[in-house]
C-alpha cells in the first residue's frame, strides 16, 4: 500500500496531536490526555509502519516529497528516507510511544504541558531524520531543543535548571558551528566550477534510485534557474567528491563535526549528558538517549562522511602526514568508550553510585562505539555503527526505563540502596538481566551483532583500533555485572525494599516490544541488515571509490586491500 | 509677481513635492496632533493616539504608491494576495527631487516602512502605557509623529544637510521623549545623559561631515562619493597624496558619530540608562524605529558617500562589530533589570547588523533589511509584554517580574518566548532568517575577497549567539519553569496593545516559516540600490 506523503504525515501527526492536545483538553483532564497522547504515539507508530515498504532492493532515498518553499534561498521542502533513517524513523515512533507510556504515573504535575511538549519533540526528531533537505533539516535539528529544554527543566530531578540551561547551550554550540558550515556548504553549491566538475555517475551513486536522481537534478536545475544554491542533501552529497581536499574541506569537516560530536556525544564534548539524563524525567531520558543521541550520529552519517569523503578517510593532513582527520575522531571515538566505561564503572564502585548516571555514561561508550564504526568506514564497519544506533537505541532505553520504575517505587537511584531485588522483583529482576546482557553483548542478543560488526570493521581498517575499543567492551561486560551483582544478588538488606511491587501490566507493555526487538535482531538481523546494506554499499563508495566491493570474497581479501590504502 | 514666481520655481519643483508627501503627512498630522488635545474634551488623550495611528497608516500608504514597483513585488509573493498583483517591476525606482538633496529609492522606501511601523507599533503599545503612568496627554503622540518625520527624511535624504537636520529633528524629539515622564527621577536622568551625550556624538558627526564637503566641495552624496574615491586611492596616484589622511580623519569622526546613534562600543555607554530610564513605550520605540533610522544613515555614509575607501573602513566596521556583540552578549549576562537587559541586547544586536554592512552584498543587505524588519517586531513585542505587565506602582521591568506568566497568561508568555528565541536566532522565528543572511553575507565577502578575518568575524558572531541565549531563555526560564507566580492579579491588556503583541508575533513567526516575500523585497532594495556598491560586489 502506497501512502502518499507518508514521511509528512508521519513527522506532522504528532504536531497536530500536540495542537489538539492544547485547544481541546482542559489542564485538569489529566486521564484523558495521557491516554489520548499515548494512543496518538500509537497511531503514529502505526503510520510509520507503513515505511517498511520501502525497497530494499532499489536502496537509495524513497519516499519522496518535493516543494516549493524559500525559492530565493534555494531551499525547499523535500523529504526522503533511505534504509537507515527509515529504520531511525521506526525506532523513533516506537520509543515516543513507550516514553509516553511510561511517564502516567511518574509525571504527576502539568500534565497537559508535558504530553504537548513529547509531541512537539516527536515532530522535531521525527523531521530530521525526515529531511531531505539541509535547511530544513536544520531547522528540524534545531528546533528540537526547545521541547526538550521544558522537558528536562520543568519535570526534571533537582538540579534541573542546571542541567537544562547546559544542555541547551551546549548543544547550541555545536549548532553554530553546523551553521556557519552549512552557510558555506550552500555556496559552494553555487560554484560554477565545482558543480559541473560533478560526474553523473556520482549523482546517481548517492541519490540511489531514479526517483531521487530525478530529484536531485530538478533541485539543481530549479536552483540554477533562480540563481541561488541548493540545499538538496543528495546534491551536496555528490558536490562533496569534487570538492578539493584542503584547509577548506578540513574546517568544514570540522564545522559540521563539533555540531554532530557534541549531540553524540564524543568525549570531550559529552560533559552535558550526565547531567542531562540525570536530571530529565524518565521519558525525558529515553528520548534523549534512544533519539536525540542519534542525531548526533545520524549526521555523521549523513552528512560528514558523504560531504567531506576525502577529509573522511584522511590519515595524514597534520603534523607532516602523520595524522590525519580521520584518526582524530577515530582516537575521540576511543576514548570515548573506554572513557565511558570507565566512569560507568565509578559509580558502580561508588557506594552511592547513581545508577541512571550510569547508564547515561555507557551511552557515551556505546556511541563511541557508533563512532569507530562509522569512521571504520567500510562495508561491515558501517552496518555494524548503523544497527548499532538501533540496538543502542533500545536497550539504552530500556535500561533508562528500568532505572526509572525502580525510582518511581523508591525515590532513590543510589546502588547501595538496593540488593538482593531479585528476591522482590522477580520480573523486574529478569527484565533487567536481559538488558544488562544485551548491553554486554552477549551473543543472540541485538547488540553482539551490531558491536561484532563494528569491530570488524574496525579491525579490517586497522587492528589497533579494535584492539583498543575491546579494552572498553570488556570494562563494560564489567560494570554491567558489577551492578547487576549489587542490586540484585544477595539477601535483601534494606527493609525499605522487601514489599517493593513488581512489574505492573503497564510496564510489561512497553519493556515488552523493546525485549523482543532485543531478541529479533539478535537472532535474526537479516531483515534489519537489509534496509541498511545498500545506503552503506553506496556510502562506501562514495567515501572510497577504490575500496574492494566483493561480498562474496573471503575475510582475508578486503583486509589486506583497506590495510595497503591505509598506508 | 513674476519675481516672486521665478524665484518659486527656482526654490524647487512643485512635482518634487510628492516625493515628501510622507514626511508632509506625518509633519502635518504631528502639528494637528499638538493642538487636537487642546480642543477635545477632557482626559481624551486617547484619541489622539488613534488619530497618530491613523497618520501613521496615511504615511505607510504614501510611501506605498511611491514606491509601488517594490511593494508589488513584496505582495506578489504572498501566497493568496499575490494573485491579485503583478510581479511589478523589481524595485528600479530612484526618483531625485530639490536638486538632488531628495532620492526616493527601494532603500528609502523599505527603510521609511520600518519606521512607520515601528511608530505604529509604538503608539499602539504606548496607549495603555501612559495610561498607567497618568501621563496620557497628546504631545506624547506629536513626538513620536515629529520623531518618524525626522526619520523618514533621513532615509530619504541624500545631501549632508539634508542627513543632519533630519537626524537632529529625530534626536531632538527622542530627548524629549526620553524624559517624558518628568515626575520620575530614572527618566529625567536617562533623558539628560542622553541628551547631553547625543549632542556630543552629533557635533563629531558633524565635523565628519565637514571634512567630507572640504574634501569634495558638496554635500551632496553622489558627487562626495567618487571624490573619496580618488583621495582614497590619493596615496598611490602620484601626486595627490595629501588629501587621503583628511578622508580617513572623516571616517572616524563620522564613523565615532554613527556609532554612537547606533549604540555600538565603545560609544554603547549611554544605551543602558536611556532605555533603563526612559518610558518603556520609548525605549522600544528608541531600539527599534531610531536604530534602524542611524542604520540607514549609516549604510547611506559608508555604502555611498565613502563607498570608494571599503578598504578602509571594513576592517574598522568589523572591529566594532566584534568588540560589539562580544560587550553586549556578555553585559547583558548579569542584568537583572529586563530593560537593561534588553539595552545590552540591543547594543549587541547593533554589532550583528553592522556585519550587513561589512559584507556589503546581496546577502548582506538583504540580511540588513530582514533583521531589522524582524528586530522592530521582536523587539516592540518583548517591550509590549512588559508593558501589559506593568501596573501603577508595580513596575515589571525587573526578569523576575515575568515568573509564573506561563500560568497566568499562557498566550502572553508564549508570546514572549517567539519574541526571546528570535531575539536569541532560534530557526522557526524570524530571527533567525536575519541572522542567517548577515552570517552568509559576512562569508560570502570573505570567500570575494579571499581574507580569512571575515570568517573569524562571522564565526565570533554566531558563537556569540550562544551566549545572548543564556539570558533570553532566562525570561522563559522564569515564565514557566518554577511554579511560583510573581503575582496573582490578572493582567488587563487594552484592545491596541493586544493587537500589537499579537501582531509582532505573528509577524516574527511568518517570517521565520514564510520568509520569501520579505526577502525578495528586501533583494529588489539591493539590486536597485545603492549603485555605488554595486561594482564593489564584484571586486
Amino acid at each position: 500500500m502506497k501512502i502518499p506523503y507518508l514521511l509528512s504525515l508521519v513527522t506532522w501527526l504528532p504536531a497536530l496531536g500536540a495542537v489538539v492536545v492544547l485547544f481541546l483538553f482542559r489542564k485538569e483532564q489529566t486521564g484523558a490526555i495521557k491516554r489520548f497522547a499515548t494512543a496518538w504515539f500509537a497511531l503514529d507508530f502505526l503510520l510509520s509502519l507503513a515505511l517498511l515498504a520501502y525497497d530494499r532492493g532499489a536502496g537509495g532515498f524513497q519516499f519522496l516529497e518535493d516543494g516549493e518553499w524559500i525559492p530565493v534561498i534555494g531551499a525547499r521542502y523535500q523529504m526522503g528516507a533511505d534504509g537507515v533513517a527509515v529504520l531511525l524513523i521506526l525506532l523513533t515512533t516506537l520509543l515516543g510511544w513507550i516514553a509516553s507510556l511510561s511517564s502516567w504515573e511518574y509525571i504527576q504535575k502539568r500534565e497537559k504541558e508535558y504530553y504537548v511538549l513529547l509531541l512537539l519533540l516527536q515532530t522535531s526528531v521525527l523531521g530530521v531524520f525526515c529531511a531531505g533537505d539541509l535547511f530544513l533539516f536544520f531547522l528540524f535539528f534545531e528546533v528540537s531543543l526547545v521541547p526538550m529544554y521544558f522537558l528536562i527543566g520543568i519535570w526534571g530531578g533537582e538540579r534541573r535548571l542546571y542541567a537544562a540551561i547546559k544542555f541547551f547551550l551546549y548543544t547550541l554550540v555545536g549548532s553554530v558551528g553546523l551553521l556557519l558550515g552549512l552557510i558555506k556548504m550552500y555556496f559552494l553549491t553555487q560554484d560554477a566550477a565545482l558543480v559541473s566538475a560533478i560526474t553523473p555517475a556520482t549523482k546517481a551513486l548517492v541519490a540511489g534510485n531514479d526517483a531521487a536522481r530525478l530529484m536531485l537534478d530538478h533541485s539543481l536545475a530549479a536552483a540554477q534557474q533562480a540563481g541561488t544554491g541548493t540545499f538538496n542533501i543528495m546534491f551536496m552529497q555528490a558536490l562533496g567528491s569534487v570538492i578539493p581536499m584542503g584547509t577548506m574541506q578540513v574546517l568544514l569537516f570540522f564545522a559540521f563535526a563539533i555540531g554532530f560530536a557534541i549531540k553524540v556525544p564524543m568525549w570531550p564534548f559529552h560533559t552535558w549528558l550526565p547531567d542531562a539524563h540525570v536530571e530529565a524525567p524518565t521519558a525525558g531520558s529515553v528520548i534523549l538517549a534512544g533519539i536525540l543521541l542519534k542525531l548526533g550520529t545520524y549526521g555523521f552519517y549523513r552528512f560528514n562522511l558523504p560531504f567531506f569523503p576525502k577529509a573522511s578517510i584522511d590519515q595524514s593532513y597534520f603534523w607532516n602526514g602523520a595524522f590525519g582527520v580521520r584518526n582524530v575522531m577515530v582516537v575521540l571515538a576511543i576514548i570515548s568508550i573506554i572513557y565511558g566505561a570507565l566512569a560507568a564503572m565509578y559509580f558502580v564502585v561508588k557506594r552511592d553510585g547513581d545508577v541512571k548516571k550510569l547508564v547515561a555514561y555507557s551511552s557515551v561508550s556505546s556511541m563511541g562505539v557508533v563512532m569507530l564504526g562509522l569512521f571504520a568506514a567500510n562495508p561491515n564497519g558501517l552496518n555494524g555503527a548503523v544497527l548499532h544506533m538501533i540496538n543502542h537505541g533500545i536497550y539504552s532505553g530500556a535500561l533508562f526505563l528500568l532505572v526509572g520504575i525502580i525510582y518511581e517505587r523508591r525515590h532513590t537511584r543510589a546502588v547501595n540502596e538496593f540488593g538482593g531485588l531479585s528476591h522482590v522483583m522477580p520480573g523486574y529482576a529478569a527484565v533487567f538481566l536481559a538488558m544488562a546482557m544485551t548491553a554486554i553483548g552477549l551473543p543472540l542478543l541485538c547488540v553482539f551483532i551490531s558491536e561484532f560488526l563494528a569491530m570488524r570493521g574496525a579491525f579490517e581498517a586497522n587492528p589497533y583500533w579494535a584492539g583498543w575499543a575491546a579494552l572498553g567492551i570488556i570494562l563494560n561486560a564489567g560494570y554491567m555485572l558489577w551492578l547487576y551483582q549489587r542490586m540484585f544478588f544477595g539477601n535483601v538488606e534494606n527493609p525499605k525494599n522487601e514489599h517493593l511491587p513488581d512489574l505492573k501490566g503497564r510496564e510489561w507493555a512497553y519493556m515488552v516490544p523493546l525485549l523482543v526487538m532485543s531478541l529479533w535482531i539478535g537472532v535474526y538481523p537479516k531483515p534489519f541488515i537489509d534496509f541498511i546494506q545498500k545506503p552503506v554499499a553506496a556510502l562506501v563508495k562514495h567515501v572510497r571509490p577504490d575500496y574492494p566491493v566483493n561480498p562474496a570474497a573471503p575475510l582475508r581479501a578486503p583486509q589486506t586491500a583497506e590495510r595497503r590504502a591505509d598506508r | 509677481m513674476f519675481l516672486l514666481q521665478a524665484s518659486t520655481t527656482a526654490l524647487f519643483d512643485v512635482a518634487d513635492l510628492k516625493l515628501i508627501a510622507p514626511e508632509i503627512i506625518l509633519s502635518l498630522c504631528a502639528c494637528v496632533a499638538l493642538v487636537m488635545e487642546v480642543v477635545l474634551p477632557y482626559r481624551k488623550g486617547r484619541w489622539v493616539g488613534y488619530f497618530a495611528l491613523g497618520a501613521t497608516a496615511l504615511a505607510a500608504a504614501s510611501v506605498c504608491v511611491l514606491g509601488w514597483s517594490m511593494v508589488a513585488g513584496f505582495l506578489h509573493e504572498l501566497p493568496l494576495v499575490g494573485r491579485l498583483v503583478g510581479p511589478g517591476s523589481g524595485g528600479a525606482l530612484g526618483l531625485t527631487g530639490f536638486y538632488g538633496t531628495v532620492k526616493v529609492d527601494g532603500f528609502a522606501v523599505v527603510f521609511k516602512l520600518i519606521f512607520l511601523l515601528s511608530a505604529a507599533l509604538t503608539v499602539a503599545v504606548s496607549l495603555r502605557y501612559l495610561d498607567v503612568e497618568g501621563e496620557q496627554r497628546g504631545e506624547y503622540y506629536s513626538l513620536v509623529l515629529f520623531a518618524t518625520a525626522g526619520m523618514t527624511f533621513l532615509a530619504s535624504g541624500y545631501d549632508l544637510i539634508v542627513l543632519y537636520i533630519s537626524l537632529e529633528l529625530m534626536a531632538l524629539t527622542f530627548y524629549v521623549l526620553v524624559g517624558y515622564t518628568k515626575r520620575e527621577r530614572q527618566s529625567n536622568e536617562a533623558g539628560m545623559k542622553y541628551f547631553l551625550l547625543g549632542a556630543f556624538s552629533s557635533g563629531i558627526l558633524l565635523y565628519g561631515m565637514s571634512l567630507l564637503f572640504g574634501v569634495a566641495g558638496s554635500t551632496n552624496l553622489g558627487d562626495i562619493a567618487p571624490a573619496v574615491g580618488r583621495a582614497a586611492l590619493a596615496a598611490t596616484v602620484e601626486g595627490g597624496a595629501s588629501l587621503r589622511p583628511l578622508v580617513i580623519l572623516a571616517m572616524i569622526a563620522l564613523g565615532a558619530g554613527l556609532f554612537f546613534k547606533i549604540a555600538a562600543v565603545p560609544f554603547h555607554m549611554w544605551a543602558p540608562d536611556a532605555y533603563q530610564g526612559a518610558p518603556t513605550s520609548v525605549t522600544a520605540f528608541l531600539s527599534t524605529g531610531s536604530k534602524a533610522a542611524s542604520f540607514a544613515l549609516l549604510a547611506r555614509i559608508f555604502l555611498e558617500a565613502l563607498g570608494g575607501m571599503r578598504v578602509d573602513w571594513a576592517p574598522l566596521l568589523g572591529l566594532v562589530a566584534a568588540v560589539t556583540i562580544m560587550v553586549g552578549n556578555w553585559a547583558a549576562v548579569t542584568q537583572t533589570n529586563a530593560k537593561r537587559l534588553l539595552a545590552y541586547s540591543s547594543v549587541s544586536n547593533a554589532g550583528y547588523l553592522l556585519l550587513g554592512v561589512i559584507a556589503a552584498n546581496q546577502y548582506g543587505y538583504t540580511g540588513l533589511v530582514v533583521y531589522l524588519v524582524v528586530y522592530t517586531f521582536m523587539n516592540v513585542g518583548a517591550f509590549g509584554v512588559l508593558i501589559a505587565l506593568r501596573r501603577h506602582g508595580v513596575a515589571g521591568d525587573e526578569v523576575d517580574d515575568v515568573t509564573g506568566l506561563g500560568q497566568k497568561a499562557p498566550g502572553l508568555a508564549l508570546m514572549m518566548a517567539i519574541f526571546m528565541l528570535s531575539l536569541g536566532g532560534l530557526p522557526v522565528t524570524g530571527g533567525f532568517i536575519g541572522k542567517w543572511f548577515l552570517f552568509g553575507g559576512v562569508i560570502q565577502r570573505g570567500a570575494a575577497e579571499g581574507r580569512d578575518w571575515y570568517y573569524w568575524l562571522a564565526a565570533w558572531a554566531a558563537f556569540n549567539t550562544v551566549v545572548s541565549f543564556y539570558y533570553y531563555v532566562r525570561f522563559i526560564r522564569a515564565m514557566y519553569i518554577g511554579d511560583r507566580e510573581a503575582d496573582a492579579r490578572p493582567l488587563s491588556l487594552s484592545a491596541p496593545l493586544k493587537t500589537a503583541l499579537v501582531v509582532c508575533a505573528v509577524c516574527v513567526v511568518l517570517i521565520g516559516v514564510y520568509p520569501q516575500p520579505l526577502i525578495k523585497a528586501a533583494e529588489s532594495v539591493v539590486t536597485a540600490v545603492l549603485p555605488a556598491a554595486a561594482p564593489l560586489a564584484q571586486r
